[in-house]
């Protein structure tokens, strides 16, 4: 159980609670409080994984989101989660991890071979090589690559947890939970500001947790403690740990996940494991710190070798050394006090610093503590297969150009800081365009675009006196202008060490003929070289030296990459950082996982699913469901082992010879009410509704503007200005925008009004020879005659004390009939149709039935208004009134609408007679020809005729009519199939439509 | 995900509208003879400016009234709102 690096003072972790993990196969112990980094650290453990391109072995870099090569593959089965950060993710008892990107294991990875040919791997490798034969693509390239490439593993089975969205509106956001995103927070929520302050580690506080300094009369991380308390304790503010704001839309729209799950020991089967946060802030405050850059040197990417403020961190937070045998190497005075940390825990750091002299009091502090500090030297370059362990020092020449000494120094780790980097991604996010600050050699927000402000070291005001005053002040003017209470707190006095300017020196030279590889991009394994190379081969634009090269490209975006390869193209080009300019910050800011983005809308929750009020007795009666747009329809009504076919064969069957009925709730219905109601109609629909009478239904078809049929239906005058519309199930929604666009917006001096009253209806449709004489049965008192109800009829009636509607209309083509009742009557309404329909051999029939119905008849439905066809495609030309304007008239007559040679609609049937034409099937001349074979028309339904025995489809084809009596091809290279197939007409039963009327 | 106020309902986010394109589109008045390059014009020809725009939204998940909107084209800001009856 020892855990040989770990220190029996500071950090704040529980050394009381012992935790086991396995990492790699072995089993390892840490704390409560430790990070999976942590604890790997403390056992020793640095080499974590591989580099992406040339499999080099490498550790840990940094200690927060920042760390771009600890990405571990976590958990087994279902929950296995890839690139896991290691130093986010929290250790629990029982946690599994293990590297990624190797292979037999990370200590032996048959893939370095890659490094050792790196020669022939540089930037745009892939664009370069892969590039020809294109037949080696597929087969050769793509899985090599594959194979090669990739970090983690993704789940094959169904994620296990829930994950949940919330919604939330505030005043101010403050993103970031350091001293001045408290000091806002609280300033802010004192003037009354509604406030949500967001800190994406477990721990709130920021850089307090780790450095030296007093607020007050406190430590900082009393402080912080105190603060957060306060904020906690008001009505007005939400504070949020563990919950990260990785993007930043617009109008001020951000989105947060909070951790909700995955650091409780035993949580509950209930709880969700990550929660989506939308917050719509007035105002947002970015307090998001910033990130140490490393320097630049050879094997500057070995494992041990890490960031100083990350080797401070660990001391700090979690009691855990990085190394016994430190080498601190900086640019400037921060990393002095990693090696005050280290002195004070008894180890001798040595600090190599390439300036010349320091002399603030953290420089003076450090002298008096005994440490050893060679300036003017640098670390040229790193020994060490699987872990550092010694550093070739040198003392630079006068310009820096090279090294008039080298020493090889044993080590264990080695500390390094090139700087900071403020971190200004969501600022970036917002629109803000960044502006380069000379003095920090970073990109810092300029003009804000949306509400929001950036404080503290993000805005690269590094020192905590300063970043509490703008805290304190920014927290005040924000809330000031939206709560005008003008309560103002001054910030406490605090106390800090001071620090000098750091040199803008970040890229050692190599030593005479040595060509060591200086990594850039640790991530993505970009070398100095390989931007040398991009330039060299004429990449200019910063973001074609990204993409040609992949720097800053992989899921950590280059947090610790991007600065430092704009300042090298800067430099090989001679230009200064701001001409060279920066490439975009897109969300999210850390990875974030597709269930959290998912949330409940998984399975059936996916969508509202819409079932009419027959549904359960649908249920009872073994109905095999579709789904017809959000609707669940019956497809047929399943009887011992019968397939599909047959069920809607002998469903079809039965209306043809006795009497069916159909459920069709589903269908649109649109109540349109007012004076002008008649003269709408007559503008929506191609016909003349003008001269309907009152108790008539009539047919009408819509087109869209551009000509194309929208949709059609049959629409009822029940009394002079009132009009009951029926649209398709599947055009229902767009119908009723649409109508209610041209009386809105086009046509509003029109007195017309509309209304879906789809879920106020459920509908039966009672179809087949026996039809009339069930109604009779329904309406005893009715005269339902041909001569007293005539097709197209309508009736107001009343069925056995229930109001009811019914219409004479069909969609079968038989003698049938619809009738509406209220909703909530639909049951019975049903039930009363199947109950009196018994004698008559009454049977339910599903939409397959309906639709061989339909195909047969050669009634167009949505597969031939499929977007594409006009009227006459679809034999609707009797339909077009000649003596009005309707949506849509003056389209048709553009030239290639008059066309006579377009795809119109016909019927096909198989030679053999027997063959099913798959629906989607290519209609050719010749069944051999040479691919692509020229394609004459489409099959865009297909049917058993109930009728004749034999398949039936309807297709669109080429010059349409004209062909009837030709052979043709069906060619479904799906289905492998191509069938003989005969062009008939598309009014396979009954072509005059005398069933309907008789 | 922009925030739109809809002049009957007030502010909401944009997932309970639908966006209707350029508002200042006539539609030619029916039964008029309409040239083939002035219907094509309606039907297929808008402009895409960058910067301010007057367009429709349908707030189709609320009141179900179309409106107006003046919006930035290149930033989304959006300046005003207003009823179909009212000036932009
Ligand atoms: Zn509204």
């Amino acid at each position: 159980m020892t855990q040989e690096y770990r220190l029996d003072k500071e950090g704040f972790i529980n050394r009381k609670k012992s935790i086991s993990f396995k990492f790699n196969g072995k089993k390892y112990f840490g704390y409560e409080g430790d990070t999976l980094a942590s604890a790997l650290l403390a056992n020793g453990v640095h080499l974590v994984g591989r580099s992406f391109k040339y499999h080099r072995p490498r550790g840990f870099i940094g200690s927060k989101e920042d760390e771009p090569n600890a990405k571990v593959q976590l958990y087994n089965g279902a929950k296995t989660e890839p690139n896991a950060v290691a130093t986010e993710v929290e250790l629990v008892e029982g946690l599994v991890a293990k590297s990624q990107n190797c292979w037999p294991s990370v200590s032996f990875d048959f893939g370095a071979i890659n490094n050792f040919l790196s020669k022939f791997f540089p930037a745009g490798f892939y664009y370069k090589t892969f590039m020809w034969p294109k037949s080696f693509w597929s087969k050769i390239y793509e899985p090599i690559i594959r194979k090669a490439a990739g970090l983690g593993v993704a789940p094959l089975k169904p994620d296990p947890d829930r994950y949940e969205h919330k919604f939330e509106h505030c005043d101010i956001l403050i993103v970031g939970s350091g001293p001045s995103g408290l000091a806002s927070a609280l300033s802010a929520a004192k003037n009354g500001a509604r406030v949500i302050l967001a800190e994406d580690k477990s721990k709130f506080g920021g850089s307090l947790l780790a450095d030296q300094v007093t607020i007050g009369n406190k430590t900082g991380k009393e402080w912080a403690d105190e603060t957060v308390e306060q904020l906690k304790s008001m009505p007005n503010v939400i504070v949020k740990n563990r919950s990260q704001v990785f993007g930043y839309y617009d109008h001020n729209m951000m989105v947060m996940f909070e951790r909700t799950k995955d650091h409780i020991q035993s949580p509950s089967k209930y709880t969700p494991r990550q929660k989506l946060w939308y917050i719509r802030a007035k105002e947002v405050v970015i307090s998001t710190g910033s990130i140490e850059r490393p320097l630049i040197f050879g094997n500057n990417d070995r494992p041990g070798i890490l960031l100083a403020a990350a080797a401070k961190e660990y001391i700090k937070k979690y009691g855990v050394l990085v190394g016994k045998k430190p080498i601190i190497f900086t640019n400037n005075d921060s990393a002095y006090d990693t090696a005050i940390e280290f002195k004070k825990n008894g180890i001798d750091p040595l600090i190599v610093d390439v300036r010349n002299v320091s002399e603030s009091t953290v420089v003076k502090e450090a002298k008096d503590l005994g440490i050893t500090i060679k300036f003017s030297h640098a670390v040229a370059n790193t020994e060490g297969q699987l872990r550092i362990s010694s550093a070739l020092v040198g003392k630079l020449n006068n310009d820096k150009s090279g090294y008039e000494n080298l020493e090889s120094i044993p080590c264990d780790c080695l500390c390094i800081s090139g700087n900071w980097t403020p971190t200004v991604h969501l600022s970036s996010q917002s629109g803000n365009k960044l502006k380069f600050d000379e003095m920090i050699s970073a990109f810092i927000p300029n003009k804000s675009r949306q509400n929001e402000t950036t404080i503290g070291s993000a805005n690269g005001s590094f020192t905590l006196k300063k970043s509490l005053k703008d805290g304190f002040d920014k927290g005040f003017e924000v809330s000031n202008k939206l709560t005008k209470k003008n309560i103002k707190i001054d910030p406490p006095i605090s106390n800090e060490k001071s620090y000098g300017n750091y040199e803008k020196f970040w890229c050692m030279p190599l030593p005479k003929n040595k060509e060591y590889k200086r990594c850039v991009d640790f991530q993505n394994d970009v070398y100095v070289s390989d931007i040398e190379l991009a330039i060299r081969e004429g990449f200019r634009s910063i973001e074609h030296v990204k993409r040609y090269t992949t720097l800053g490209m992989a899921t950590d975006q280059g947090k610790t990459s991007n600065l430092n390869g704009l300042q090298l193209v800067s430099n090989i080009e001679n230009k200064i950082v701001p001409e060279v300019g920066h490439t975009t910050f897109r969300p999210p800011y850390t990875a974030v996982t597709i269930g959290t983005i998912v949330g409940r809308e998984v399975g059936k929750h996916y969508r509202p699913t819409r079932k009419s009020p027959m549904h359960l007795w649908h249920e009872k009666n073994n109905a095999v469901f579709v789904d017809a747009g959000l609707w669940l329809r019956p497809r047929y009504y399943k009887q011992g082992n019968e397939t599909l076919q047959q069920a809607a064969k002998r469903e079809g069957a039965n209306v043809r010879k006795n009497v069916g009925v159909c459920d069709v709730t589903s269908l649109g219905k649109i109540d349109i009410k007012g004076p002008d109601s008649a003269e709408f109609l007559n503008r929506v629909y191609t016909n003349a509704w003008m001269k309907l009478p009152v108790g008539k239904a009539r047919y009408g078809v819509m087109l869209r503007e551009d000509g194309i049929v929208f949709d059609d239906g049959t629409t009822t005058r029940i009394s002079e200005n009132h009009f009951h519309m029926t649209t398709t199930t599947a055009q229902a929604v767009n119908v009723l925008a649409h109508l209610e666009y041209y009386l809105q917006v086009v046509w509003p001096e029109l007195d017309v009004n509309v209304l879906s009253t789809t879920e106020q209806w459920a509908g039966a449709a009672v179809a087949g020879p026996k039809s009339r004489n069930l109604l009779k049965k329904l309406f005893p008192e009715t005269d339902v005659s041909n001569e007293g109800f005539p097709f197209m009829g309508f009736k107001e009636e009343n069925l056995f004390g229930i109001p009811a509607r019914v219409f004479r209309i069909s969609f079968s083509g038989e003698l049938a009939y619809e009738i509406n009742v209220e909703s909530d009557h639909g049951i019975f309404m049903w039930k009363k149709i199947i109950e009196l329909g018994k004698n008559m051999n009454i049977q339910p029939y599903g939409t397959e039935a309906l639709s061989t119905l339909r195909i047969e008849m050669g009634h167009v439905a949505g597969s031939e208004i499929d977007g594409r066809t006009i009227p006459s495609d679809l034999s609707l030309e009797g339909m077009l009134s000649k003596k009005k304007d309707f949506i849509g008239k003056r389209s048709l007559n553009r030239e290639a609408f008059l066309n006579i040679n377009r795809e119109k609609i016909v019927g096909v049937i198989p030679v053999d007679k027997k063959t099913m034409i798959p629906e989607g099937s290519h209609l050719v001349k010749d069944k051999n020809a040479a691919l692509p074979n020229p394609k004459l028309g489409h099959i865009s339904a297909s049917c058993w005729s109930v009728e004749y025995n034999n398949p039936f489809s309807l297709a669109i084809l080429k010059e349409g009519k004209k062909r009837i009596g030709e052979k043709l091809y069906a060619m479904s290279p799906l289905k492998n199939k191509s069938i003989e197939v005969e062009i008939v007409s598309s009014h396979y039963v009954d072509p005059k439509g005398e069933r309907v009327r008789s | 995900m922009l925030e739109i106020k809809c002049p009957h309902c007030g502010l909401r986010s944009q997932n309970e509208f639908s966006y209707g394109g350029d508002s200042n589109t006539k539609r030619p008045e029916l039964g008029k003879e309409v040239s083939d390059k002035d219907w094509d014009n309606f039907i297929y020809l808008r402009d895409n400016p960058r910067g301010k725009h007057s367009e429709l939204w349908h707030h189709v998940a609320g009141c179900r009234q179309w409106f107006k909107v003046l919006r930035d084209t290149s930033t989304h800001e959006i300046f005003k709102t207003a009823k179909l009856t009212e000036e932009l």
